[in-house]
């Protein structure tokens, strides 16, 4: 028999969490501090919207783009929060989660031999994407003593004559890293100097705790330049519903759309529909729930600081990147003997790129009273290993 | 300031029992200034109790629940507080509202069984002279109160890891 598969296919790995997901799925009492997802549930009166669309029987497909009524909330709520324009007829489509949009537009701008800059620690599904779309993903390690921010110098020092495209992923999944307005300014004036374009993933502009968050696109020059990407998954706490959006100019967004419309046809209705009460009358719930997140951000980095743990203060998503390297063990060795010995769940820095070795992802989307239990078991841990 | 109580207030309405260092940290102030606020708020009496919300009908003790209407005369100088007073300086009144509507007073009751709510309201709520007309109504079953979900607690239901 022919081997079924393609090869370029074989060759992407498996996600490294499988065997995380495995071991602890075998144990009892185990403390998960490694879900990606808001702890929260969706709203209701979000949760009400759908259920009321089903009730209306309107299941049938949306326009491709994705419903009217929701383009031009999302494009009043972008100009609302975060000072950028689209033109919601032409420049904004709803996607399948930003997963989704991540993907077609890579698809769109990438021709074969197109490098693609991807900064790590970051979301693990940038690379994969940039070789399905026949890029050349290219990796940018970022330090911790930069917060896991991007440098212009780093930029610089990693661009070629055939680089077409930065992925900017900030805030940050796995470090909670961000960029303020004078970090992106500095970038912006690389990427205008070099003409490269930028995929912008904003998922989790609704989580900063110390300023606003600053879009790229937001900056002279690069709305042109940039592909911005969000959704409703962490905002408002709709991880399964899937919904997200990308902005751009016209020129792209409608090859994007194109691809789309083949491959996915449209984005779920009744998603949508919940999706229209959410970004017209959801900013109460969204800053409610970054109150939350921000105490227990606080109390993380207390805990941390009690456990003499070396960890940058993370103002972004919600997770902590704490470093581990002084007890000379690799993030995958530790979090497995965490696991093991204290039944607790973290996933190593590993998992989103090499250069998150000696490094762990805390996530505190989690009550208080998990996230104390959790860390008690974490101090005892570490309590052990030092002695 | 302000600002200050009503973070101090969002937080303690939903937990009480937190501890006041672990407070301070989760409001980013310092211990002592929250401290401070705490006894002022309490002073003022903008806190008036710290209470535990419990589900009686999971223990062995008996309890009756009732809500009751009602109609009564305002009296000249003092309108409804002082009949008001009256009703609440019972100890088995839980709450009294000043209500707009069909009536004037909403009353809720404890009781340990129903004939206990009974007598209460025909001999000494009803024999009030201000009292006009009361309409009793038993709670059944409590499915959620002071926001939270009595009827079905949550669960977690997401995966361990999610990248």
């Amino acid at each position: 028999m022919r081997n079924p598969l393609s090869e370029r296919i074989v060759d992407i790995p498996f996600s490294g969490i499988r065997k995380f997901f495995d071991i602890a799925a075998e144990m009892q009492d185990v403390i998960s501090l490694g879900v990606g997802e808001p702890d929260f549930d969706t709203p209701w009166h979000i949760r009400d919207e759908g259920i009321y669309s089903l009730e209306q029987g309107r299941t049938a497909y949306t326009s491709n783009a994705g419903l009217k009524e929701l383009k031009i909330e999302i494009a009043k709520y972008l100009e609302r929060r975060f000072q950028v324009s689209y033109g919601y007829d032409t420049e904004l489509m709803i996607t399948v989660g930003g997963s989704e949009a991540i993907d077609m537009a890579m698809r769109a701008m990438l021709d074969p031999g197109d490098e693609v800059l991807i900064p790590q620690p970051s979301y693990v599904s940038y690379v994969p994407c940039a070789i399905l779309a026949n890029g050349t993903p290219v990796i940018i390690n970022l330090k911790e003593e930069n917060e896991f921010r991007l440098t212009a110098q780093e930029l610089k020092e990693a661009i070629t004559s055939k680089t077409k495209l930065l992925v900017l992923p900030f805030p940050n999944n796995p470090t909670g890293a961000i960029m303020e307005k004078k970090d992106l300014e500095a970038i912006a004036e690389i990427v205008m100097e070099y003409d490269l374009y930028v995929i912008s993933d904003e998922i989790y502009a609704e989580l900063t705790y110390q300023q606003d968050h600053v879009s790229i696109a937001s900056l002279p020059g690069m709305r042109e330049r940039t592909v911005l990407i969000n959704g409703f998954s962490k905002a408002y706490s709709m991880t399964g519903w899937r919904l997200g959006y990308a902005c751009a100019p016209k020129v792209i967004l409608e090859q994007m759309l194109k691809i789309h419309q083949y491959a996915i046809m449209c984005a779920p209705s009744t998603s949508q529909y919940a999706a229209v009460e959410a970004v017209k009358n959801g900013d109460e719930d969204v800053s409610g729930m970054r109150e939350e997140y921000n105490g227990r951000r606080r109390y993380l980095m207390h805990r941390f600081t009690e456990m003499n743990l070396s960890c940058f203060e993370p103002f972004g998503a919600f997770y902590a990147f704490p470093c581990i390297r002084e007890f000379g063990m690799s993030s995958d060795e530790f979090a497995t003997r965490m696991l093991q010995e204290e039944k607790v769940v973290v996933v190593p820095g590993t998992a989103f790129g090499d250069c998150g070795e000696g490094f762990l992802r805390i996530s505190y989307a989690y009550s208080l009273e998990k996230l104390e239990e959790a860390l008690n078991r974490m101090e005892g841990f570490i309590t052990k290993l030092r002695q | 300031m302000m600002e200050m109580r009503e973070k101090i207030l969002t937080f303690i309405e939903k937990n009480s029992r937190v501890d006041l260092k672990q407070l301070a940290i989760m409001l980013g102030m310092e211990e002592t200034a929250v401290a401070n606020e705490l006894a002022a708020m309490e002073e003022e009496h903008i806190i008036c109790g710290y209470h535990t919300l419990i589900d009686w009908e999971k223990t062995s003790m008996e309890k009756v629940n009732a809500l009751i209407e009602v109609r009564v005369t305002p009296q000249r100088g003092r309108g409804f507080d002082s009949v008001a007073e009256r009703v609440y300086n019972y100890p088995e009144v839980n709450a009294v509202y000043l209500i707009s509507g069909g009536y004037d007073l909403l009353v809720t009751l404890e009781g340990k069984t129903l004939r206990e709510v009974a007598q209460f309201v025909s001999d000494k709520l009803s024999t009030l002279d201000s009292v006009l007309s009361t309409k009793t109504n038993f709670i059944l079953k409590k499915y959620k109160d002071h926001g939270t979900v009595i009827a079905k607690p949550k669960e977690d239901e997401r995966m361990l890891v999610s990248l």
